[in-house]
């Protein structure tokens, strides 16, 4: 299986307010169709690494491949292209513009590409949100839904460019248990019927047992990476 | 790659949830521009009458001849005290001769040159007006009357009568408005005048003249070129005063030199008789700018604050946008087509607001006696004005805009 995401001894500083070595030597790899997920403490640097990952956070040492192309390095609108188009992203608190539509908020990063007409990209938003059993909600104001309903807009959003892989940064740490549930259902299914990679931060046990393997974090290093599944 | 119908989309959407928001912001930026238009128009319609008060009724170089002792006097002609130090004690001057000399090969010579709008012969006389048992000191003008209504304003200061009917009667006189109330006289009296030697002569009023200024319409009058020489008894060549007006007023003081060394005379240039109401005019457009800046700057915090707030309220927003792939330049395009937006809409509407104002100022009614043309206030409708508000609002925006996306680093 070839890899999608490649993470070579990265290391990352924050100089304020004093010197502190958040990432040591970092390096692994995810494949097409693997789910994933990073566990640690708060302050074992998970978060900083999927910001990284993500391409949002350029400054760091080492080297990010992504579908075997290098990307560190690369300029801030050539990233904000690949997020675009190759990396989906989903937030703990499952971030909507509030101003916008359900249907909107799906269909923003597929315009920003701009690489279908307004209808076909309408059309796949529909696809996607409908998928996610809220295809009634696509015309409601974003600010009007329900929490776990949000989080289903918000990875609606993240799929409609088909990326190649999806991050989440505790995806579920806001949400209740069917909820959660819920949205590792999604995961799963997308992995298995669609072949998309995932890469999930969280804090929650039970959710991480349940993906393929499990990078667990300590003091900016990865200490233990276990396969669960498969 | 920009993509302007969805960043635009955005900065709608945003503009149009936050209307109250954007309704502040449009506001401040009209009022501080429709307050900026209204006081700078009519501040200098004001400072620009009350420049031509005083401009229009200053020739640009005025010539005379100054009465002063002789520089060489008769000792220095003397070879013998030669190497000595002269001291002559109560020098007076030579009983004065007023008249210019050689004032018509000056006025043709004026009249031919290029730079030169017109060039009027003047005589001044020191009289007394006569009526009754009264007799008040002042001056007559003798003037080329049709020549002085082309040079200066002065038709639009002949309150009553006009300058043909003082061309077309011999014997006229333009009084001054001072003079006929302090006489009772009014067009189609007679009034007696006495020069300093004596003689009598009747004049027939044609016309009032009130040119704003107390001491001049107390003292001074107007008769034909002709008239004046004739009741001075002297010929017509005799001429005291000739107004130069110059296409440009700059050209006045070199002009002015060339005029003095060329034919022995004393000229005076505007700048030169002016120099305190040139003071005067400069400090109150030095307020002018100053209240406008004042007014544009607070205009502009205003501004600087709404949209900071703004912007912060949207850091959500702006960290979604940038993870779903739209770049620091995308989210600054948001952001700055929002304040833009807010610039142009404000900025019209305040330019129309400020020119409503003006209307309105330029129709109240300013009546007063020192100013017998204006009956309004006199506002300056000037285009420039314009331009320089609709580009502060658009430049104080964009600043505006621009500082808290800096400050928080997009």
């Amino acid at each position: 299986m070839d890899k999608v995401l490649e993470a070579k001894g990265i290391n990352k500083h924050f100089l304020k307010p004093k010197d502190f070595h958040v990432l040591k030597d970092i390096s692994f790899a995810i494949k097409r169709g693997e789910f994933a997920s990073i566990m640690g403490k708060s302050g074992s640097g998970k978060s900083t690494l999927l910001y990284i990952l993500s391409t949002m956070d350029t400054e760091y040492t080492g080297e990010l491949y992504l579908n075997d192309t290098l990307v560190s390095g690369r300029l801030a609108s050539e990233l904000s292209r690949i997020r675009n188009e190759h990396i989906g992203f989903v937030f703990q608190f499952h971030y909507l513009l509030s101003e916008f539509s359900v249907l909107e908020n799906v269909m923003l990063p597929a315009k920003k590409l701009a690489r279908k007409s307004h209808q076909e990209i309408e059309h796949d938003a529909m696809q996607k949100l409908k998928m996610l059993g809220i295809g009634s909600l696509a015309l409601q104001k974003a600010s009007r839904i329900s929490g776990g309903e949000k989080q289903r807009v918000a990875i609606a959003r993240a799929l409609i460019n088909n990326p190649i892989i999806l991050m989440g940064d505790e995806p579920t740490g806001n949400l209740d248990s069917y909820n959660s549930d819920n949205v590792f259902n999604i995961f799963k299914q997308l992995k298995e019927e669609e072949g998309l990679s995932l890469l999930v931060v969280t804090h929650d046990e039970d959710f991480a047992k349940r993906t393929d393997y499990i990078i667990e974090m300590e003091d900016g290093r990865i200490i233990d990476k276990s396969v669960l599944s498969i | 790659m920009t993509n302007w119908k969805v960043i635009l989309n955005i900065a709608k959407t945003h503009l149009l949830t936050k209307m109250k928001s954007t309704a502040t912001a449009s506001l401040g930026v009209t009022f501080g521009i429709g307050a900026y238009i209204t006081m700078v128009s009519f501040m200098t319609g004001l400072n620009t009458m009350l420049d031509s008060l005083i401009l229009n009724q200053t020739p640009h170089i005025h010539l005379y001849n100054e009465i002063e002792p002789t520089a060489n006097q008769p000792i220095s002609l003397y070879e013998e005290f030669g190497n000595s130090v002269h001291m002559i004690s109560s020098i007076k001057p030579k009983q004065g001769q007023k008249k210019i000399h050689n004032a018509l090969p000056i006025l043709d010579y004026l009249k031919k040159k290029d730079k030169v709008k017109g060039a009027t012969p003047q005589v001044r006389a020191q009289i007394f007006y006569l009526s009754g048992a009264l007799d008040l000191g002042g001056t007559l003008v003798g003037v080329d009357i049709m020549e002085e209504t082309r040079l200066s304003n002065m038709r639009d200061y002949i309150v009553e009568g006009s300058p043909e009917a003082l061309k077309n009667t011999d014997n006229g006189i333009l009084l001054g408005s001072g003079l006929a109330s302090k006489l009772s006289l009014s067009v189609g009296d007679r009034v007696q005048i006495s020069t300093v030697r004596g003689a009598i002569f009747p004049l027939k009023i044609v016309g009032i003249y009130q040119s704003g200024i107390a001491d001049i319409d107390n003292s001074q009058s107007f008769c034909n070129l002709k008239t004046v020489q004739q009741i001075l008894g002297e010929a017509q060549n005799y001429i005291t005063d000739i107004n130069v007006k110059l296409n440009v007023i700059e050209d006045a003081p070199a002009l002015a030199q060339l005029l003095e060394k060329q034919y022995n005379v004393t000229a005076t240039d505007i700048n030169e008789a002016n120099a305190q109401f040139e003071t005067g005019s400069n400090i109150r457009n030095l307020i002018t700018y100053a209240v406008s800046i004042t007014l544009l700057i607070v205009a502009g915090f205003g501004i600087y604050n709404i949209l900071n707030m703004l912007i912060y309220e949207k850091m959500k927003d702006i960290a979604i946008l940038k993870a779903t792939g739209f770049s620091g330049y995308d989210v600054q395009l948001i952001f700055m087509s929002q304040a833009m937006i807010i610039g142009i809409v404000g900025g019209i509407l305040g330019l129309l607001l400020g020119f409503v104002l003006s209307v309105i100022i330029d129709g109240v009614p300013f009546e007063t006696e020192a100013l017998p043309t204006i009956t309004t206030y006199p506002v300056d409708f000037s285009v420039g004005y314009y331009v320089i508000g609709i580009v502060f609002a658009l430049l104080s925006t964009f600043v505006a805009g621009w500082l808290p996306l800096l400050k928080q680093g997009i």
